[in-house]
């Protein structure tokens, strides 16, 4: 099902046409009210009517968090405050939190993508959706809150946190659709059986995953322990919540709701329009937003972006999943590091379990990576050689995959720390 | 005539054993026979005792790690050259010794042992004569 095909599955040049008329108002918009644009533009010899085309979004400014940070909180709005309904903060995973306003419109938006989202993934009016992201200042509760009741899907609203409850709730209400992040998902999989429930009262079909990084190893994992199919769903806050692009049953990339986000690929460095399939960093303009539009705005996320035609039936562009944040990436001797790469290769041992934790240290000015890794409680072996086989498998394959040296350290089950919101899995020490 | 081994990861911290006996003794589980093998990171301590499930049900619920394996107990002599009349039968089959430990107990030696294909193992011994140790005799040691 696709729940709007006119904008979903609409023509290059009509999608291209209706991205110029947005473009061209929006850009009116920040002139008319917002003092820190009409500078931008004034520095570059941009007037409101000389933008008609969304060809021309390369000759714009970028904007960055520092921006949002330096206008803090409300000078980016292009609204009288009488019209914002609702305002969001940023998780904080980077530095204090960022501040967003949504008008009613906006709002509307907001729940008209994520519907697109869920019924992508095959949710329906039928579906009972237990949301267990956190509500609150975070956009991912109310997010897909507001999204799964458009659809119709009965909404079990219980946020994050409490796992017996949530299991309680899963199975008495029989949920069929469970929304959380998935390290939080795979958590609520393990503790299954462990909190005495039966994995026949569960009757999940579907999981929305997002807000963290995450491998398609993962996704397998999950999937396998909570028997369902397992889409990412990708947003930030800055440009609206969760709802920004999405897996559809393919799951071959998320696609990207460009009829309210246009993207682009930058080379993060030169700030170059990087073309089609090549990595870089993703770039929104959220052309339609009334209460915060932003023009150019670098996400810092790291992806690459397809246009053939899906199997699906959409033509919207594609993104591949996110090798992660550019503020993830970590450097250990010169060594470009993601925390997803690791994952990759720990997801992929059936020994250990999808929890880990990597610590960084300095030891004699050399950088030390150590990887904490959970033996598997069901699949472990009482033989010490076969053990120290897993681990040194583990150092063999970081080492020729990612070229990094790193050690392994097996820990009990259950002993590396668990989150209901984002993962902790990165302990810099360096710093 | 095999009987179950009870084996616990241990993360190398301290305490971790002290825990492991503390709540063996709380639940008053007699250890008929133990070993620590270890590494820098972990330990694996493998043990003998009466009621192998019961005692992994105790020790799970605590938040600790157990697996159980099939290993043979076997009886030997208090006489030189009994180990090694059990080992040559091994041998002469190609059975490898994965690991062993060996305790007695007032007049009884016992040497556990556990290789692969411990079913075919036990029914070699016992065809050779050798006495093993069923889980009723361990429990009631």
């Amino acid at each position: 099902m696709i729940w709007n095909p006119e904008r979903e599955c609409a023509e290059r040049e009509q999608m291209h046409q209706l991205q110029s008329e947005q473009l061209s108002r929006m850009i009116q918009r920040m002139y008319d009210h917002v003092p820190f644009y009409r500078n931008r533009f004034k520095e570059k010899g941009i007037e409101p009517g000389d933008i008609s085309s969304v060809e021309q979004l390369k000759e714009l400014p970028f904007t960055t968090k520092d921006d949002l940070r330096e206008n803090y909180p409300f000078a980016l709005f292009t609204v009288p405050q009488s019209d914002i309904i609702r305002i969001h903060a940023s998780s904080g995973t980077t530095g204090k939190p960022t501040v967003v306003g949504y008008t009613w419109q906006d709002l509307e938006i907001w729940s008209e993508v994520v519907a697109r989202s869920l019924t992508m993934a095959g949710v329906h009016s039928k579906d009972t959706i237990q949301v267990a992201y956190g509500y609150g200042p975070f956009t991912g509760g109310l997010g897909l809150h507001y999204g799964a009741e458009k659809v119709g899907a009965t909404v079990i609203p219980i946020s994050i946190g409490n796992t017996r409850k949530q299991l309680q709730f899963m199975t008495d209400f029989n949920a069929t659709v469970l929304a959380c992040t998935p390290s939080y998902a795979a958590y609520l999989g393990e503790s299954i059986l462990k909190e005495g429930f039966s994995p026949e009262d569960v009757k999940l079909r579907i999981g929305i995953f997002g807000a963290e990084p995450w491998s398609n190893e993962m996704r397998k994992e999950i999937e396998k322990l909570l028997r369902i199919k397992a889409y990412d769903i990708y947003g930030l806050s800055e440009v609206i919540g969760p709802g920004v692009s999405k897996e559809c049953e393919c799951q071959c990339g998320s696609h990207i709701f460009e009829d309210h986000f246009i993207p682009e690929i930058i080379h993060p460095e030169t700030l170059e329009v990087l073309p089609d399939g090549e990595i870089g960093e993703l770039v929104f303009t959220t052309v339609s937003k009334e209460a915060m539009p932003l023009l150019r705005y670098r996400t810092r996320d790291l992806t690459r972006l397809y246009r053939e035609k899906c199997a699906c039936g959409r033509t919207l562009v594609r993104m591949e999943k996110c090798l992660g944040r550019s503020d993830d990436m970590l450097i250990i001797r010169g060594v470009n590091v993601f925390p997803s790469q690791v994952e990759s290769v720990l997801m992929e041992m059936s020994e250990i379990s999808p929890h880990y934790q990597l610590i960084i240290r300095r030891e004699k000015n050399l950088d030390t990576l150590e990887i904490l890794v959970e033996i598997n409680e069901k699949n472990w072996s009482d033989s010490i050689r076969e053990l120290e086989m897993i681990k040194h498998r583990i150092e063999l394959n970081i080492k020729s995959l990612l070229g990094v040296r790193a050690t392994a350290r097996l820990m009990e089950p259950h002993s590396i720390e668990r989150s209901e919101g984002k993962a902790k899995r990165i302990i810099d020490l360096r710093k | 005539m095999h009987i179950q081994q009870l084996s616990v990861f241990l993360e190398d911290r301290s305490g971790r054993l002290t825990e492991l006996t503390r709540i063996l003794a709380k639940h008053d589980v007699n250890i008929n026979a133990l070993n620590l093998a270890e590494t820098t990171d972990y330990g694996i301590v493998p043990m003998v005792v009466g009621r192998p499930e019961l005692a992994k049900k105790i020790l799970e619920k605590a938040g600790f790690s157990i697996g159980l394996t099939d290993v043979v107990c076997v009886n030997i002599p208090d006489e030189s050259g009994s180990l090694y009349q059990i080992l040559k039968i091994l041998t002469e089959e190609n059975i490898n010794v994965d690991y062993m430990y060996a305790f007695s107990n007032r007049d009884v030696a016992l040497a556990v042992i556990r290789t692969a294909d411990i079913s075919g193992v036990s029914e070699l011994l016992k065809k050779k004569g050798i006495k093993l140790f069923s889980q009723s005799d361990i429990y009631q040691l």
